[in-house]
């Protein structure tokens, strides 16, 4: 950021802005500026995802920290001459509050960013995600120095074990134990990896992460290898990510050129070094031993545990795994200290957690909470409830692991624990607004195929199992189901849960067991009545008075 | 602490209500046995990696959220297992249902048929309606390998073939493709298996559960020279398969049946039957000659040659060592050639109405007789047909004979007496004891040279041993299974002085045998038991005959004073000795 420009408009570059196409309105910017020769006091600058996809392209006014929003290539010229030149705020392209229809300019006032609270998400949408002096600017890689001038590898996974912080992939496994296990682990090699094969459909924090502020993964995979003694690292990444995997490289060149990676880190005895490993995309490389298999070549399937990665990961060797999200927690864990983050989020579940709002919800995109907020508070203070005056039906959390929250349990708070109790699970943060349009049979269909298609293939529960249960419902949705269909479904998907190889089959019943269990009565008018109450499925009477 | 450790800590645990104490390390499914619980299993082998993976091992441990499978488990202090409450009986029962659903269930067509785990699995179980009807993958035959035919419907994708390829047979040609429903077993890039790395020994065919490989059959081609009134068929049966045989028909393993097999060949119909055994001598004949020459002018050490899965696998993997390789026919074709020039012109038949059939335990039999290397001057193989020793037992069965109420019959002049040294050529060792016995006495020329090579013999591990043959010290080495194999091959690779290496490519030798008679429900295949009893029999009818060096059989002394000639000599030359080349895989240059 030059710092001699008296303003500085952001433009968000993440993946979802980009494709509704705001680096053409970066560019006319830039031109309109120009062209009334402010480019040289005014700096527009491509920043990470700001989060709000759902208004793209979007851009921030800065210092003013107005927010502009749905941006059109000529709207560029009309900020310019109003906004930078004339100090006006252009309405027009500015966030009208739902209820009022009231324009509210200013980015801190509206309820979408008001609602967060950004650890995780500190610098995205804030800096330039290619230029380490940005991140420096932002206090980044002051815990690696403090980490490495002033602490042990014990002392660093006895704070972030004291913080509570636990694994964001979704399993929520604590952190620093798993740190602690694999230092203590004997080998005379060990590795650190980030996963960042997100997978679940709709689910897009990993990428959002990696793309808007890709120093803060390295600096916390580095802190992790000097935690557990590693000194190599490997991103496995999957290949659909180019952006991600781009600016990841990007980074990493960059931070060894700055003496942040590889010998001697900062003057200490610490070397550490990074590689990217591209997933070509099976869903089942999200789960670590897969994933261990993938970089080493091999299929990628799980293997059967113990023993644990922790012991015998990567090439025999004890290897750390952690999510992206879990790593961009580390460095500010390790900053400002264990209890600054304990005192946010619940006792179990200490710090944020970071949620791809998607479906019916009118502000979809990338939100960030502490943990022990609850769905309420997330779909309809931040994400501004449903559109089009629908009412709604269910939340569905943690992708095609997860389960669907009915309607009345909205006020569910959102940590490992509750979510599991209510027959979902936290997942890596796939968050999806389901409203009365939506059939919960059909759901549920489309997730149990998914995971047939997503298989390993190397279990017979989860290889045969989701292949009959993805049969019975296609018998239900073409109106040949029965009662006894039902009790089958459930059978299987109690199988799979208990028998299993790895968690994604134990996992993949689970949209059928919530919804069979929460939305039963839509099930039994698929098969008794053979009337499907939304009308979505096409073999069925529909439920739905004609318009 | 080295004293600590050799006592083992004992666990506590409960199964089935049941209190007891094993070694720590042990597994749920090892600690039942050792009360006398045989968990139902599929994918689990003790002698290959665990897998985990077919989940019907099952069973269910107190406060745990899910079942474990019991054959990658330890038992930990105070554990509670049950391994047959209702809960576990209904989802082992549901995952064996789901296997069979996905499996054409056409049992009454299938080779298999008796003799399937997953048949019995589903009896076992008590799979007695089928709750979870659906569509089922179809995947064309492979019917058109030489050795071993694929029949990926019936697999259950247990992972066992995979693991025997790689782990024992270090041939690493199997693997799994193709992801959820989809997921097949096959060669890289879907190659068929004679176009893939494949050394035709067979081993998946013994490891698989259902008949998802089978070998090629050639029984049909049998039944019908059997009935060709033009035709004069001739048999031969291996070592091995005389102490293999009777376990198809309920015997123990290792029970001789030579007599009842010699007599069940003869109620088949077939005019001659002769000895692989006297094969074996002879090629020990030729080959200490080849030996003695080789030591002079090298290159040594010399490889044996009778096994054909380890012939394809040296041609495949390290074509740079095939000077090694003794030019030696195998025993088989040795027999095979001379029933069409030596008996043929004894008997006076031609030799193309001739039909030579071979009885092995072995797969790569099939491919070795339709080399090219192995077809006869008149246009003709030397060898029509090869029969594993399972499709023979089931000819003995679908002809109808009484095995147990045969006599015992004696095999044929001029190619069915044997010594000693012959009949243990079927075991892991054996064709290097027997080399040993004859070339101790032509290097030394004393006839008191020791008889037994104990250092030479054992199944389970790669051998190597300094023999002393008066003033000369020879380094030998001996390895069953591939795998093992390739670590004699690193070595000689390195440069480490050998003499003499037998290598057999399947467990135990041929004992072992791709063909071999599949176990007893219940039983593991390749069981070592099973493979020492099969190997030990062959030990006690050698002690049993009256001539142990194979040089000392009247038979061969007959044949190459009436026949050949010398030993190496210019006539056994041409007859019996054979050439190899590099085999590449299709695409490979």
């Amino acid at each position: 950021m030059d710092i001699k420009a008296r303003s500085h408009i952001l433009v968000c570059a993440g993946a979802g802005c980009v494709a509704s196409g705001s680096l053409e309105v970066s560019a006319a910017l830039q031109s309109a500026l120009e062209a009334k020769g402010l480019d040289k006091e005014v700096q527009v600058i491509e920043t990470g995802c700001l989060g709000p996809c759902a208004a793209g392209p979007v851009a921030v006014v800065y210092p003013d920290g107005v927010f502009y929003q749905n941006l059109k290539p000529e709207d560029a010229a009309v900020i310019v001459e109003e906004h930078i030149l004339k100090g006006r705020i252009v309405e027009r392209l500015v966030h009208k509050e739902h209820a009022t229809s009231q324009a509210v300019p200013a980015l801190n006032q509206i309820d979408f960013f008001k609602g967060q609270e950004r650890i995780v998400l500190r610098n995205c949408g804030v800096i330039d995600p290619l230029k380490i002096d940005d991140y420096i600017a932002r206090d980044g890689y002051q815990a690696l120095a403090k980490v490495l001038t002033e602490m042990t590898p014990e002392q660093v996974t006895d704070t972030v074990k004291k913080s509570g912080l636990r694994g964001r992939g979704g399993a929520g496994f604590p952190t620093g134990l798993k740190w602690e296990f694999t230092r203590k682990a004997q080998g005379e090699r060990k590795y650190v990896l980030c996963n960042a094969d997100e997978g679940d459909p709709g689910a897009f924090m990993d990428r959002d992460m990696l793309e808007s502020d890709p120093f803060a993964v390295i600096e916390g995979i580095t802190l992790g290898g000097f935690a557990i003694g590693a000194h190599q690292g490997f991103f496995y990444i999957r290949a659909e990510y180019p952006m991600a995997i781009k600016r990841v490289q990007t980074a990493i060149n960059l931070a060894r050129k700055a003496g942040l990676l590889g010998e001697n880190i900062l003057g200490s005895a610490f070397s550490f070094d990074l590689e990217i490993r591209l997933g070509a995309g099976a869903f089942v490389c999200g789960e670590e031993t897969s994933l261990i298999n993938s970089i080493q070549g091999e299929r990628g399937e799980p293997r059967i545990r113990p023993p644990y990665p922790t012991q015998e990961g990567l090439w025999g060797h004890p290897t750390v795994i952690n999510n992206v999200e879990t790593l961009a927690n580390v460095p500010a864990v390790l900053f400002y200290g264990a209890d600054w983050f304990r005192q946010i989020g619940t006792a179990k579940s200490g710090g944020t957690k970071v949620f791809a709002l998607a479906g019916k919800v009118r502000h979809t995109g990338l939100v960030e909470v502490p943990m022990g907020s609850t769905l309420r508070e997330i779909i309809f203070n931040i994400g501004g409830g449903v559109p089009g005056n629908k009412q709604l039906k269910a939340v569905q959390t943690g992708g095609p692991a997860g389960g669907c929250i009915p309607a009345d349990a909205i006020d569910t708070v959102v940590d490992y624990e509750t979510l599991t109790k209510a027959g979902s699970i936290m997942g890596s943060g796939g968050m999806i607004v389901m409203d009365e349009d939506d059939c919960m049979v059909d759901i549920a269909r489309y997730y149990i195929g998914f995971n047939q298609d997503e298989s390993c293939g190397k279990c017979t529960p989860c290889r045969e199992g989701t292949m009959r249960m993805l049969e019975i419902f296609d018998r239900i949705v073409g109106g040949e189901g029965t009662l006894e269909d039902l009790n089958l479904l459930e059978r299987l998907g109690n199988l799979l849960k208990k028998a299993a190889l790895c968690g994604l089959g134990r996992a993949a019943p689970n949209p059928v067991l919530s919804t069979l269990k929460n939305f039963r009565k839509e099930y039994e008018a698929h098969v008794i009545d053979k009337v499907c109450p939304t009308g979505k499925c096409p073999g069925l009477k529909s439920g739905k008075s004609n318009p | 602490m080295s004293e600590m450790k050799s006592v083992p800590e004992l666990v506590n645990l409960t199964i089935d209500g049941r209190r007891i104490a094993v070694p720590k390390g042990t597994t749920i499914m090892e600690a039942a046995e050792s009360i006398g619980i045989r968990i139902p299993r599929l994918c689990y082998h003790p002698d290959l990696s665990l897998m985990g993976s077919c989940r019907v091992c099952i069973v269910d441990v107190k406060d745990m959220g899910q079942y474990m499978a019991s054959c990658a488990s330890a038992v930990w202090e105070n554990m509670e297992v049950e391994t047959n409450s209702p809960q576990i009986r209904q989802a082992r029962r549901d995952i064996v249902e789901l296997l069979i659903e996905n499996h054409p269930m056409d049992c009454q067509t299938c080779e298999r048929d008796g003799w399937c785990e997953l048949q019995n699995l589903a009896l076992q179980m008590g799979v007695r309606e089928r709750l979870f009807r659906g569509q089922r993958k179809r995947i064309p035959i492979e019917a058109d390998g030489r050795s071993v035919i694929r029949v990926s419907e019936k697999c259950v994708l247990c992972g066992r073939c995979v693991r025997v390829c790689a782990e024992i047979q270090g041939v690493y040609n199997l693997g799994r493709q193709g992801r959820g429903f989809n997921t097949i077993v096959t060669p890289a890039h879907q190659a068929k298996m004679d176009d893939s790395v494949c050394i035709q020994c067979g081993q998946c065919i013994n490891v698989c559960p259902t008949a998802a490989f089978i070998e090629k059959p050639h029984t049909d081609r049998v039944w019908r020279a059997l009935s060709d009134p033009d035709l004069h068929v001739v048999v031969q049966t291996a070592p091995s398969i005389r102490s293999a045989l009777g376990e198809g028909f309920g015997l123990p393993p290792g029970t001789p049946v030579t007599g009842k097999m010699v007599s069940a060949l003869r109620a088949l119909g077939f005019h001659k039957v002769f000895n692989t055994d006297f094969g074996a001598d002879l090629t020990i004949m030729e080959e200490v000659r080849e030996f003695a020459h080789r030591m002079e002018h090298g290159p040594l050490p010399m490889f044996t040659s009778c096994s054909p899965g380890w012939v394809n696998f040296l041609e495949k993997f390290y074509p740079g060592l095939i000077p090694h390789m003794s030019s030696a026919r195998s025993p088989m074709s040795m027999v095979s050639v001379l029933s069409k020039t030596y008996y043929a012109q004894q008997a006076g038949i031609d030799p193309k109405k001739i039909f030579m059939v071979a009885v092995m335990p072995c797969v790569a039999k099939k491919f070795e007789a339709g080399r090219p290397e192995h077809q006869a001057p008149f246009g003709m193989p030397w060898t029509d047909a090869v029969l594993t020793t399972r499709e023979f037992v089931w000819m003995i069965k679908s002809y109808g004979i009484d095995f147990a109420r045969l006599p015992e019959g004696e095999f044929d002049e001029p190619l069915g007496d044997s010594t000693g040294g012959g009949d243990i050529f079927g075991y892991t060792g054996g064709v290097m004891e027997a080399s040993l016995r004859t070339y101790a006495e032509i290097l030394t020329g004393k006839t008191d040279q020791r008889i037994d090579y104990p250092e030479v013999r054992g199944v389970h591990e790669v051998r190597e041993a300094d023999v002393k043959i008066g003033d000369k010290t020879v380094h030998v080495g001996v390895a069953n299974g591939l795998a093992n194999a390739k670590q004699l091959l690193e070595k000689i690779t390195r440069g480490e002085p050998f003499h003499v290496i037998e290598i057999m490519a399947c467990p135990g030798g041929c004992s072992g045998g791709g063909g071999q008679p599949y176990p007893p429900y219940g039983k593991k295949v390749l069981d070592h038991e099973t493979l020492d009893r099969r190997g030990k029999a062959l030990h006690d009818i050698d002690e049993g005959k009256r001539y142990l060096r194979p040089h000392d059989n009247t038979a061969i002394k007959k044949l190459y004073d009436t026949y050949l000639g010398q030993p190496g000599g210019p006539k056994a030359h041409e007859l019996l000795h054979t050439t190899y080349g590099a085999q590449r895989p299709r695409g490979i240059k």
